[in-house]
């Protein structure tokens, strides 16, 4: 019967497995390493390009962005260096931002809170608004501005008119104005609000849901109670994305009611307006010398970031007070 | 409305009058989707009385304590069957409003789950959905309330400050308080102490006893223990099917099937 | 302890006035549901309103010939109403909105407008062809002056020329341009952030990335046309001398550059969703074995994450197809219809932007942008339509394993 033990005298054989880190490039982890490199590099690369946007902004605009400059009107010259001013255009893009927020926050709201309240996440009909909401936010943005030409503009404006005004009248609704733009970039926006709040609905657990209805509660009480205040983050998130998205698009607005001059700031929708993004691209495409006014130019793109800027930092710090989601699984 | 029906046990603790039924169930069914989780199950609740359902996990206990409340048709793949009495009324019945059931039934949940609320608004929250406005009154029930949940001297100065920022023990608690404001015949509790530490279960045990003299308890746990120590009567739950229902007593000591035996004894389960 | 409050013995069959609760909650779902609905509704409007300015294009009712029948007045007004309205070129609501003395103007205008053509032009064959037919829009055609048949996309000029081809092509070569610059960054970015970066700074990361997504496109057009075509000027000189092609300060690689760097946020975030998706396990499993961090990532992660990573880049290039304002800015605004990506170029959503000003509301050149506003929103929604449906797979996918 042979022994099983080991025979203490004789060696165990020699482990063919080196476990000391070999000497030497390996092939594979150097290019494991490299892989790391490149991509790091790639993510630094994107962040300095960044910051090389905004310093070049702030270095070539620096002359010109002063108090003075944003609160002077279209009564100066605004060619001349000393004297250009943009507080009509800020005040026009501000307004037709606000007057957006009108409408695309309760559909949006309402919208979210349909998806997340009255279905299942992935119930038929979730899917197909969802893929809807999903569908407009690819929507290219000259499209929306043919979408508010053709539909806003022309059917609901011409059929305002002609209901109010009758045919030969001046046109008063059925031309290019702040509503016309504020309301086809609240369509534009409407996704943006949607996805915001609907994640921060999803984010309610269902515990606290069940512990109102056990009390009693019917449903539009349970909304309006606990629902709703806890989604408040998600909602203000939502808000201000949208409004900083819509603040920065022009290609919408160019037919919708951008002017490039108006003599007076807009005091009713049914006025046109000027704008900040719209002037920069008038200025840079339509201006004799671009040289001599690149400062001003180069100013009020810079006063364009610098609030869209802000705006999305706000929203990403309250988007942080959200919880994490419990049983999303994406 | 029977006074002994013959499911509802003569209890063995001295009380005068024999223990009315105030909750009585008939071959209460319910399906979930195509897994069937309870089974033909009758039995009675006795008013002012803690009822204990005890059984080894997936047994359909929960289940039927949420038979109750109608709170299982917030699954919308569940199907009930059967019949469920509160006092003289069929609470399935079309005309009856659920959320007046609600009312009268009220619910703790296994993990206590206050609102991101203050400890005041959390209590205040039911009466407050109810109409109540006025706030002397709000006061008044929140103290009571908060009084008969053993919590008041730890909470009553800080009293708008959130909830969340009550231990464990006192979360459940404080769920236990929102409930009784808004004055339920019925307390279902679902395993209120099986995510707590033993003192503050025995404090929750010691609740149950005292609120045991105005409100009917339906009490669903997994410790055996604790079912001895606070109900009256037991039900023993295996596989969806009501295996035996007794006194507590006469359950833990003489059971009469050997399932119910084997049970409590430790021997499965 | 103060005795609870005695509630009536029994439930009470409650019936109306709580029913009327009940109702208020189905009211209430029912609002909801409708408002929900909008968005699918926009989306249908869209397609609708934007589908019907260009419809009478497509379906060959529009005559943008130059020359065309003209009847004298007297005649003109003899024609049966259907044969008028075609005459006048309106469409039905159009033509019955008019009174007479309006109609009268039109064919007055018409018989003018006919009068003023040179005889020279007016026996060119060119002059006569229904420039907004299908044949013209898509076909190449030898017109009066050149020595080719060529794609050519001259709306302003005395016959009008609308043919697709060049911007269609412009639109393509500035989104290539855009993709083979985004996408090598963009997924390198992912990689890094979701598998490398200190856990710490991932969310720093993704912060930092998805801020240059709120960057006005209108900043980018106007860096891209006042910097970036200086810098790339000599590079690109040099490089076109080589290969003896022709090359231009503003062209489709500067717009082309700029839209690249718009998009690579768009793809980086769905990149990064996906890759940080597929459960760890996969590649714990893949390094227990030995493999290093590339092998991992490389041989197991990208190839779970692939549906993710394509919808990643369909994405972007739907972006990409529909820039407007820096193509606008930096692209140089010629309908050249070659792919040589050094010589200034038109898209689809520039020329659509850039002529809408100048188009006769109602006319013929607006029924065109509309038209090619149309072939855009068709393109992006289908690549937009195919990406959605591939991350809802994905989704439903890894919720049943997590």
């Amino acid at each position: 019967m042979e022994s099983h033990h080991l025979n203490p005298h004789r060696p165990a054989r020699a482990n063919p497995l080196p476990l000391r880190r070999a000497r030497g490039l390996h092939p594979a982890r150097a290019l494991s390493t490299l892989f790391s490199g490149l991509t790091a590099l790639a993510t630094y690369l994107i962040l300095a390009i960044l910051l090389l946007i905004l310093g070049h902004l702030i270095w070539a605009g620096r002359s010109v962005f002063d108090w003075r400059f944003l609160t002077t009107g279209t009564d100066a010259d605004m060619f001349d260096i000393q004297t250009a001013g943009i507080l009509p255009m800020v005040v026009g893009t501000t307004a037709r931002v606000m007057v957006m927020t009108l409408f695309v926050m309760p559909a949006g709201i309402i919208t979210a809170l349909y998806l997340g309240e009255f279905t299942h996440a992935h119930s038929r009909l979730a899917r197909l608004i969802r893929g809807a909401v999903n569908n407009l936010a690819g929507v290219p943005s000259i499209v929306f501005g043919l979408f508010g030409l053709g539909f806003f503009v022309a059917f609901v404006g011409g059929s305002l008119d002609e209901v109010f005004g009758g045919p030969g009248v001046e046109p008063k609704w059925g031309k290019p104005c702040l509503l016309w733009a504020s309301l086809t970039l609240a369509v534009m926006t409407l996704p943006v609000v949607i996805v915001a709040t609907e994640e921060s609905i999803r984010a309610i657990p269902s515990s606290l849901r069940e512990a109102s209805f056990a009390l009693g509660a019917t449903r539009l009480q349970t909304i309006r109670r606990v629902i709703l205040p806890q989604a408040m983050p998600g909602i203000l998130t939502g808000g201000i994305l949208a409004i900083g998205r819509a603040a920065g698009e022009v290609a919408p607005i160019l037919f919708t009611g951008a002017a490039y001059y108006m003599a007076r700031l807009p005091h009713s929708p049914t006025d046109q307006f000027m704008d900040l993004g719209y002037h920069a691209f008038i200025l840079a495409t339509q201006s004799q010398s671009i040289e001599s006014i690149q400062p001003i130019l180069f100013a009020t793109v810079l006063t364009l970031l610098l609030l869209t800027l802000a705006l999305s930092i706000v929203a990403m710090f309250i988007r942080a007070q959200i919880p994490r989601a419990h049983d999303a699984p994406m | 409305m029977e006074t002994s029906s013959p499911i509802l046990p003569q209890a063995t603790t001295s009380r005068p009058d024999g223990p009315t039924a105030l909750i009585q169930a008939r071959n209460v069914s319910v399906r979930f989707g195509t897994t069937q989780a309870l089974r033909k199950v009758s039995l009675d609740l006795a008013e002012r009385h803690v009822t204990a359902f005890i059984g080894p996990s997936g047994c359909g206990k929960s289940t039927l304590l949420r038979c109750f409340n109608r709170m299982n048709e917030l699954i919308d793949i569940s199907f009930t069957e059967g019949t469920i009495h509160l006092a003289d009324t069929e609470i399935h019945h079309p005309d009856v409003d659920v959320i007046e059931l609600r009312k009268r039934v009220g619910m703790v949940f296994q993990k206590s789950n206050p609102f991101p609320k203050s400890i005041y608004e959390n209590v205040a929250y039911g009466l407050r959905l109810h109409g109540t406005r006025d706030r002397k009154i709000l006061n008044e029930i929140v103290e009571s309330s908060l009084r008969s949940a053993a919590l008041w001297d730890e909470v009553k100065d800080r009293l708008h400050e959130s909830a969340l920022g009550l231990s464990g023990g006192q979360q459940q608690r404080l769920c236990i308080a929102r409930a009784i404001a808004i004055r339920p015949q019925v307390i279902l509790m679902d395993e209120p102490a099986s995510a707590l530490d033993p003192t503050a279960t025995m404090r929750i045990e010691e609740l149950v006893l005292d609120l045991r003299k105005d409100y009917t308890i339906v009490i669903v746990t997994h410790n055996m223990h604790q079912a001895t120590r606070i109900s009256d009567y037991t039900a023993f739950f295996y596989q969806g099917e009501l295996i035996e229902f007794d006194a507590t007593s006469r359950i833990f000591a003489n059971p009469a099937k050997k399932q119910t035996e084997d049970y409590v004894t430790g021997r499965f389960g | 302890m103060t005795p609870p409050v005695p509630w009536s013995a029994g439930l009470g069959l409650t019936g109306r006035g709580r029913r009327r609760q009940r109702l208020l909650d189905l009211l209430l779902e029912g609002i909801l549901l409708t408002v929900s609905l909008s968005s699918l509704l926009m989306l249908a409007l869209i397609f609708l309103f934007v589908g019907r300015e260009a419809m009478p294009v497509a379906l060959g009712r529009v005559n943008a010939a130059l020359v065309q029948e003209a009847l004298p007045v007297a005649d003109a007004l003899k024609l049966p109403p259907e044969r008028l309205q075609e005459y006048l070129g309106l469409t039905g609501p159009e033509f019955a909105r008019l009174n007479t003395a309006a109609i009268r103007d039109l064919a007055l205008l018409k018989a003018e407008a006919a009068s003023r053509i040179p005889p020279a032009i007016r026996d060119d064959p060119d002059a006569r062809a229904n420039t907004a037919s299908w044949r013209y829009l898509l076909m190449p055609h030898q017109w009066k002056g050149n020595d080719l048949p060529a794609f050519v996309w001259q709306p302003v000029s005395l016959i009008r020329k609308y043919n697709v081809v060049p911007i269609v092509i412009g639109s393509l070569k500035v989104s290539l341009v855009a993709l083979v610059t985004a996408i090598p960054l963009a997924l390198a970015a992912s990689l890094y952030v979701s598998q490398l970066a200190p856990r710490r700074f991932r969310h720093a990361f993704k912060c930092a990335i998805e801020l240059l997504e709120s960057f006005p496109t209108v900043v980018l057009g106007l860096l891209a046309l006042i910097v970036l075509s200086g810098l790339l000027e000599p590079p690109t000189r040099a490089v076109a001398e080589f290969f003896a092609i022709p090359v231009s300060r503003l062209n489709a690689c500067v717009a082309g550059i700029t839209v690249g760097l718009a998009v690579i946020p768009v793809i980086f975030s769905v990149a990064e969703q996906a890759l940080t998706s597929v459960p760890r396990t996969y590649c714990s499993a893949a390094l227990a074995l030995g493999a290093t961090r590339w092998q991992a990532a490389w041989q197991v992660l990208v190839p779970a994450a692939f549906p993710g990573l394509c919808a990643a880049v369909l994405l972007g290039f739907g972006r990409a197809m529909g820039e407007t304002m820096i193509v606008l800015m930096a692209s140089g605004n010629a309908a050249l219809p070659t792919w040589n990506i050094f010589e200034p170029t038109r898209t689809m959503s520039a020329t659509i932007a850039a002529e809408m000003a100048e188009a006769v509301f109602g006319g013929h050149h607006y029924r065109m942008l509309f038209l090619v506003g149309t072939l855009l929103f068709a393109i992006t929604f289908l690549s937009n339509l195919f990406a959605d449906l591939v991350i809802q797979r994905i989704k439903l996918r890894w919720s049943h394993i997590t």
